[in-house]
């Protein structure tokens, strides 16, 4: 069941449940951000509109730089004007930016500590029928092992919103993943959000739970829909909604790996480096239990519609219950 | 403003100086880059103790110029220049490369926060320079007193990074960018155009919407006339492609690309110093 005190929307379990690009959220969280303090500024890489930072760019015209086609420029541009004291929102596609320009968002901007937001939309296979060029896989690992470099991957269009507004005021640099397709809302403006925190989002009706199910991004919403399946069999579970991976809430993830004994990630990335290894490495070091990581296993994507590509690579609500009942039975 | 002869001496004095530093610090490291400092020294003097709005002794005045150096390799300039300029004592800079030290490998500004930037992967000072003019521009509109100076290698103009934000800069109007390139014709592995043609270097700048002043990177008239006329450069950024001699000051070491990228040890660092001190008399009493 949702705990009341998440105020989630009550269609969440609804086939006409609300669906909204997380980018979408993003686009709007930075106008207010931009409304709220004159230093925000936005710089795209000539993905405007596909990343929704055309809505800033209407909005503050004399604050937004069009950099072209070049990705290295425009986290070093950033830099430089956030060297100045301006806080920038850079925006392209997650393959691009921070696929193709690393070693620059390491020197100049994790390494140099300026307050610059990475902002990588079109991430995970959901992409769809553009291909494995423009799906990335790998972006969560790539910003997780920069010092420095907070990372943010919100569940839907409304986290995105406050995502983008807390991160304009959070004085580091950091990475925020976002999704291309239209998205299951599941949290309202009341919902709680804040940096650093992990959610609970679906527990138990009684009792401890038999699995814990973390999850991140846009399929937090089928991490919740398996859990909701699982209870009708009679299987608890709780779900842990991670919208930020680093800094990690290790110590929720810990309460979470105790009541259950058994854990599964949920992340449309890869295996590896990503939320499931985030995961692993804190349990690993303060609660070691059995782990089933849903996500990529170490292959690129492909075209195809979003819901056929996240079936194949096996991140379904199917996928997820299996990998649930798989680790219980591991449980020593 | 035209530099007085005294003027001139003063700043050619402190070019030896710096040089002289540069020396002591590398044999002390036993490691670093020789070449391109000595023949940036020049330049780093005009800028520091003619062109730039600084103060040393305040290092974040909000009104100040800013200068990054993008090819962070020849730090020990920079160092020297701003410890003879009063940012730091002289004395710290003999632990340039030790454990502990502000005076990292490659400049960190979290060591050493009176920097501008971080640096030593080469091709991202331009555009976070570009960053910092079009910040500034935001700020303080067209008719901006500040200059934002950008010090970068040739070498470092094989990397696509650069061209980028000469690209930015030309579209942008930057004109309150200045580059300064330094053309000694010489990167690790052998001579630039050897090693990734870049001529016609001037035209190519010319071509992407940059105004170009070619100077004699030693004479220090024009080195400061550069700066002063980059100032009255309407509507486009400038760059000063200044030819200099690697290693310039240092007979053994001039023109020398195997220079680049190692320390003199203890007997060529006296070679050194000695040629250093007694180069044309001229400055012969000051240094002994």
């Amino acid at each position: 069941m949702i705990p009341k005190s998440q105020k989630l929307n009550p269609k969440i379990f609804d086939k006409d449940v609300e669906m909204v690009p997380i980018r979408k959220g993003f686009g709007e969280g930075l106008v207010a951000a931009g409304e709220a303090n004159k230093e925000v500024v936005g710089l795209c890489a000539d993905l405007t509109e596909s990343t929704q930072m055309h809505l800033f760019k209407a909005k503050f015209p004399e604050r937004f730089v069009e950099v072209g086609v070049a990705e290295q420029n425009l986290v070093t541009v950033a830099s430089g004007m956030a060297a100045m004291g301006k806080i920038p929102f850079v925006s392209s596609y997650a393959t691009f930016s921070p696929g193709r320009n690393w070693e620059q968002i390491r020197t100049t901007i994790a390494y140099n500590d300026v307050p610059v937001k990475i902002v990588g939309s079109h991430a995970g296979v959901s992409v769809g029928p553009d291909g494995g060029t423009h799906q990335a896989t790998e972006d969560i690992a790539l910003m997780r092992v920069l010092p420095n470099m907070d990372v943010i991957v919100p569940c839907d269009s409304i986290e995105a919103r406050k995502a983008t507004i807390a991160l304009a005021k959070s004085g580091k640099p950091a990475y925020i993943r976002l999704g291309r397709e239209k998205t299951p809302v599941v949290t309202t403006e009341d919902s709680p959000f804040e940096i650093g925190k992990a959610q609970v989002l679906f527990e138990p009706v009684s009792g401890a739970p038999d699995v814990a199910i973390i999850a991140t991004g846009v399929l937090v919403h089928k991490a919740l829909l398996a859990a909701k399946e699982l209870e009708k069999e009679k299987v608890g579970a709780i779900v842990l909604n991670i919208a930020t991976i680093k800094p990690l809430d290790v110590d929720a993830i810990v309460r979470a790996a105790k009541a259950a004994s058994a854990v599964v990630t949920v992340e449309e990335h890869q295996v590896a480096g990503g939320l499931g290894g985030a995961v692993a490495e804190a349990l690993g070091a303060h609660f070691p239990a059995p782990i089933e990581r849903v996500g990529v296993e170490d292959r690129f994507g492909q075209s195809g519609t979003p819901e056929e590509l996240i079936e194949h690579y096996g991140m379904g609500v199917e996928a997820v219950k299996k990998a649930a009942l798989k680790v219980i039975k591991r449980k020593g | 403003m035209a530099l007085s002869t005294t003027d001139i001496q003063k700043i050619e004095g402190k070019a030896n100086s710096i040089r002289q530093s540069i020396i002591e610090m590398l044999v002390e490291a036993k490691s670093g880059h020789t070449a391109g400092p000595l023949g940036m020294a020049d330049i780093f003097a005009t800028l520091y103790f003619h062109t730039l709005k600084h103060d040393p002794k305040k290092p974040r005045w909000e009104d100040r110029d800013r200068v990054v150096l993008s090819n962070g390799h020849i730090c020990p300039v920079l160092y020297a220049t701003m410890a003879h300029a009063g940012y730091f004592p002289v004395d710290e800079l003999k632990t340039l490369r030790k454990f502990g030290s502000r005076l990292q490998g490659h400049p960190h500004r979290e060591y050493l926060p009176m920097l501008e930037t971080s640096s030593g992967p080469l091709g991202s000072g331009l555009s976070q320079a570009v960053g910092m003019a079009i910040a500034d521009r935001i700020n303080n509109g067209k008719a901006t007193a500040r200059r934002i100076y950008c010090l970068t290698s040739d070498g470092e103009h094989d990397e696509g990074n650069t061209w980028e934000a000469m690209l930015l800069a030309g579209k942008e109007k930057l004109n309150n960018l200045v580059c300064v390139v330094d053309r000694n014709n010489i990167q690790i592995d052998g001579y630039t155009e050897d090693i990734m043609p870049l001529e016609p270097f001037v035209n190519k700048y010319i071509s992407f919407g940059w105004h170009v002043i070619e100077i004699d990177g030693h004479d220090i008239a024009e080195i400061a006339r550069a700066f002063e006329m980059a100032r009255a450069i309407a509507d486009k950024p400038v760059c000063i492609m200044a030819h200099t001699i690697p290693g310039k000051g240092v007979r053994e070491f001039e023109r020398k690309y195997e220079w680049h990228g190692k320390a003199p040890n203890k007997e060529e660092a006296m070679m050194a110093l000695k040629d250093l001190r007694t180069l044309d008399g001229k400055i012969r009493s000051e240094h002994e």
